[in-house]
């Protein structure tokens, strides 16, 4: 019994392991390697950091939702495109001209409720056609792009305004208000994983559906529920995101979903459902984007960071594995 | 008369498990063009000694014979090469491939670097489906054919080889009288050819028109064998059963209250059809019959996971129409289902979750659960059921099975539902919490619940119930009051020979 526990603490903590290794190879290597003088380890590159882990990491949170319900959501990358064109783009409409600054919040509105129906479009068609996830979204990640693409052809979409930028660069204790935003996520979410009915329910229905169903739990509604939220979170990203930026490149947000489904699975969270945690994720969020930078710092370019990325996904799960196989042996005794 | 080389000959079998004699000095022989039925209850020491045969179990003691050799078998491939080879109820075929790929699956003929001799492969399969007489071609796509058809290949498969010796393992469960009458036929046509048969099944009518010989287990020990046609359905019965069982309840008796839930002339499919029946609060209804009967069907169109095509289901008299789990459950019906760990339990989630599940909408305090509630409601019913677990933290995977199951039970018993329907309610439970999950049921028929128990074991639908409905493929042959029934009676109605008098004892009062 105890062994099982320590296994599932050494499981659920790997992934933080493994980042105070990063920091401390990344130190140490870098003190050698490093073309600039600062450490890798100095406050405003951490804070820079955080930062930068914003737009992928608030999106991963909502995937993991969706991951641990059992599902899996492809269309995140182009719903943060059209998330992003529509604020900016709003800003500029005619209907808004006398509000001032006041449409910022009002383009906010609109992007980050487009963001939700999308997802909840994508959450309609799961439920009632029965159709896998998977196929659902692999079909909307091509259809929402069209849209992109529609809107503006190959033309960034673009709108700088300054009081936005002041926002979005602003730092509050210390910390970016992207940075800010994720925190929040990440606390919402935890919190409706961890303390709300339909983050139970979304656990179960992951964990064994069918002995959900037959503890009279909806399925659908809950799986609705999940990709509103991602649909949301998607567009939440690119308001933070964009917000400083001030241009849409139709290109945008390409990748991304591939880039938060790793960050879920080094987090922990499993492919097939029913296991999996925010602050798992959140710890392969930092760990990717820590790997991004530190092999940036020591004068790798972008090709071996992907190659290492990709290679140390592998190993991460192949451990994982050995762990979960083995204390699965142990529970049959 | 000459003498004939058996072609399967076991000698003093033995094997034990921890606490168990499974399989206890058994013998027999199956001689060339002979079939030979195998015959017990349920946890007889049938299907131990089948992986025996196949390899999946060493014997600890005894020896097997495939002709004049004494043989050992690593595993079923081995078998088949040694000459036994066997015809399992569930298929296994890869549906998208041609049968000709299916039969000859792991060993297709080859050619030159490692290509497939289409040509050779065909022709050899070709040549077994006309010795099976069967209609379809060597390049048909197995998913393209009907499950008769695709047993038929796998009969095909077993005749890649020279097979001394052929095992049924339930072949006609799922098949239709058509379909049998083929199925014979080709048995009929292996016996001719000098083929070995061993045939598995609780059927009676099949036993005796197909049979040479029957051979009866019973707790793991050979209990002689019969000439199928000097013996009678009473005879191996009688042999089945053997001893005399505990009938006696763990409970005084109560009066039964007023009719909780009746089924009228329910039909779904061809799963079941024309079923009435009817429970009173208080009352336990066993259902007993082999698996495919529709026992469990019946249970799922109860709680809203199958449609019944026709007839009506009244609770406290009122028709209702259950279209889902969630209605089920509503209108006080739930169901402990036949697989706890695939259908029952959320093996991930801690024993308070599991027990909280279907009513955690109902236990929030502002947007959140309320741990405290949960936390009362399961120490409530931990105590109840007297479950033992270290503590509500606990992975309700780590949990023993009778242990499980009672989480199970409680998740219903703490909804207060009308009735309560258990599905296989000991299945892979050990001995000592099997006597203290039917004395709950017991107990819970006292306090007034109307409960429906389906079982496949025999002593636990006697233990349980107050009375019993027999079902053989999908329909009720004939329901008994617990003073009524017999063990052989039970086994007959189950085998599917209806009752001579046709006065059914159970016309709702």
């Amino acid at each position: 019994m105890n062994s099982i526990n320590v296994k599932r603490h050494l499981s659920s903590s790997a992934i933080w392991i493994f980042i105070v290794f990063e920091l401390i190879f990344f130190s140490v290597v870098g003190s050698f390697l490093s073309i600039t003088d600062s450490a890798f380890m100095d406050t405003s590159n951490m804070l820079l950091l955080l930062k930068q882990s914003a737009p992928i990491g608030i999106i991963a949170v909502g995937m993991t939702l969706i991951m641990v319900n059992g599902n899996i959501d492809l269309s995140v990358g182009a719903v943060f495109a059209i998330a992003g064109i529509i604020l900016l783009d709003s800003m500029s409409w005619a209907v808004f001209s006398g509000l001032g600054d006041w449409v910022i919040p009002v383009s906010w509105a609109l992007a980050l409720t487009a963001g939700a129906l999308l997802g909840a479009l994508n959450g309609l068609i799961v439920w009632k056609t029965g159709v896998d996830a998977f196929i659902v979204t692999l079909g909307s990640m091509l259809g929402y792009r069209g849209l992109v693409f529609m809107f503006n052809g190959e033309n960034p979409t673009s709108n700088l305004n300054w009081t936005l930028v002041d926002f979005a660069e602003a730092q509050f204790l210390g910390f970016h208000t992207a940075t800010w935003f994720l925190a929040m996520t990440v606390l919402v979410v935890w919190l409706i994983t961890r303390y709300t009915v339909h983050g139970r329910n979304a656990y179960a229905i992951g964990n064994n559906r069918e002995a959900a169903v037959n503890a009279g739990i909806r399925v659908g509604p809950h799986m609705l529920i999940n990709f509103t939220i991602i649909g949301f979170l998607a567009a939440l990203s690119a308001v933070v995101f964009y917000s400083e930026s001030g241009s849409v490149n139709p290109n945008d947000g390409q990748l991304y979903e591939l880039w938060v489904i790793t960050a879920v699975v080094l987090g922990g969270t499993k492919l097939a459902g029913g296991s999996g945690s925010i602050i798992g994720t959140l710890g392969g969020v930092l760990a990717i984007q820590l790997l991004r930078k530190g092999l940036g710092y020591i004068g790798a370019d972008t090709s071996t960071v992907n190659l290492a990325i990709g290679l140390i996904l592998i190993v991460v799960l192949y451990i994982d594995r050995q762990i979960n196989v083995k204390g699965a042996q142990e529970l049959k005794v | 008369m000459t003498q004939l080389m058996p072609a399967l000959r076991l000698e003093g079998i033995v094997k034990t498990f921890p606490g168990v004699k499974a399989l206890d000095q058994v013998s027999f022989t199956v001689m060339p063009g002979e079939v030979h039925a195998l015959m017990g209850e349920n946890g007889a020491g049938k299907s131990t000694l089948m992986k025996v045969l196949g390899g999946l179990y060493q014997p600890d003691e005894g020896s097997i014979f495939v002709g004049e050799n004494a043989v050992s078998m690593s595993n079923p491939i081995d078998a088949k090469k040694k000459g036994i080879v066997f015809i399992h109820q569930e298929l296994s075929l890869a549906e998208e491939l041609s049968v000709a790929e299916n039969v000859y699956l792991g060993e297709l003929p080859q050619k030159s670097f490692g290509r497939v001799d289409w040509e050779a492969l065909y022709k050899k399969t070709d040549d077994i489906l006309a010795r099976l007489k069967v209609r379809f071609k060597a390049d048909t796509r197995v998913a393209d054919l009907s499950i008769a058809n695709q047993q038929m290949v796998e009969i095909a498969r077993a005749l890649t080889v020279d097979a001394k010796a052929v095992i049924f393992d339930e072949p006609t469960a799922s098949l239709t009288d058509a379909e049998k009458r083929v199925l014979f036929d080709v048995i009929e046509d292996l016996k001719s050819q000098g083929v070995g048969i061993v045939y598995i099944s609780h059927r009676m009518e099949e036993i005796f028109k197909m049979t040479d010989r029957v051979s009866v287990l019973r707790d793991g020990q050979y209990q002689g064998t019969l000439l199928t046609a000097e013996t009678t359905e009473e005879n191996i019965t009688q042999m089945m059963i053997g001893r005399k069982l505990d009938l006696s309840r763990a409970i005084v008796e109560h009066d039964l209250g007023e009719i909780a839930i009746e089924v009228k002339n329910l039909s779904c499919g061809s799963s079941y059809k024309d079923v009435s029946f009817h429970v009173r609060c208080g009352e336990v209804l066993g259902f007993y019959g082999l698996v495919g009967a529709g026992r469990t069907e019946i249970a799922e169109t109860l709680f809203g996971l199958r449609q019944p095509s026709s007839g009506s289901i009244l609770l406290d008299g009122k028709e209702i129409h259950i279209r889902s789990p969630a209605i089920a459950i509503k209108e006080g019906i739930s169901l402990v289902p036949e697989d706890r760990k695939s259908q029952g339990l959320v093996l991930g989630m801690n024993c308070r979750d599991n027990m909280t599940l279907p009513q955690v909408t109902d236990m929030t305090a502002g947007p959140f659960v309320s741990d405290g509630a949960e936390i009362a409601l399961f120490d409530l019913y931990r105590d109840r059921l007297d479950i033992r677990t270290p503590g509500w933290q606990q992975a309700v995977g780590n949990l023993s099975g009778g242990n499980q199951q009672k989480i199970v039970i409680g998740k219903w018993l703490s909804m207060h539902p009308r009735v309560l329907i258990v599905d296989e309610p000991t299945r892979g439970i050990d001995v000592g919490s099997k006597s203290e999950i039917h004395k709950l049921i017991r107990e819970l028929a006292a306090t007034g619940y109307a409960i429906i128990v389906i079982s496949s074991e025999m002593p636990e639908i006697l233990h349980v119930s107050d009375r019993i409905v027999a079902m053989y493929s999908g329909e009720i042959i004939q329901t008994f009051s617990s003073e009524e029934v017999t063990e052989d009676k039970l086994i007959q109605a189950i085998s599917g020979i209806k009752p001579k008098n046709t006065e059914i004892s159970s016309a709702p009062a």
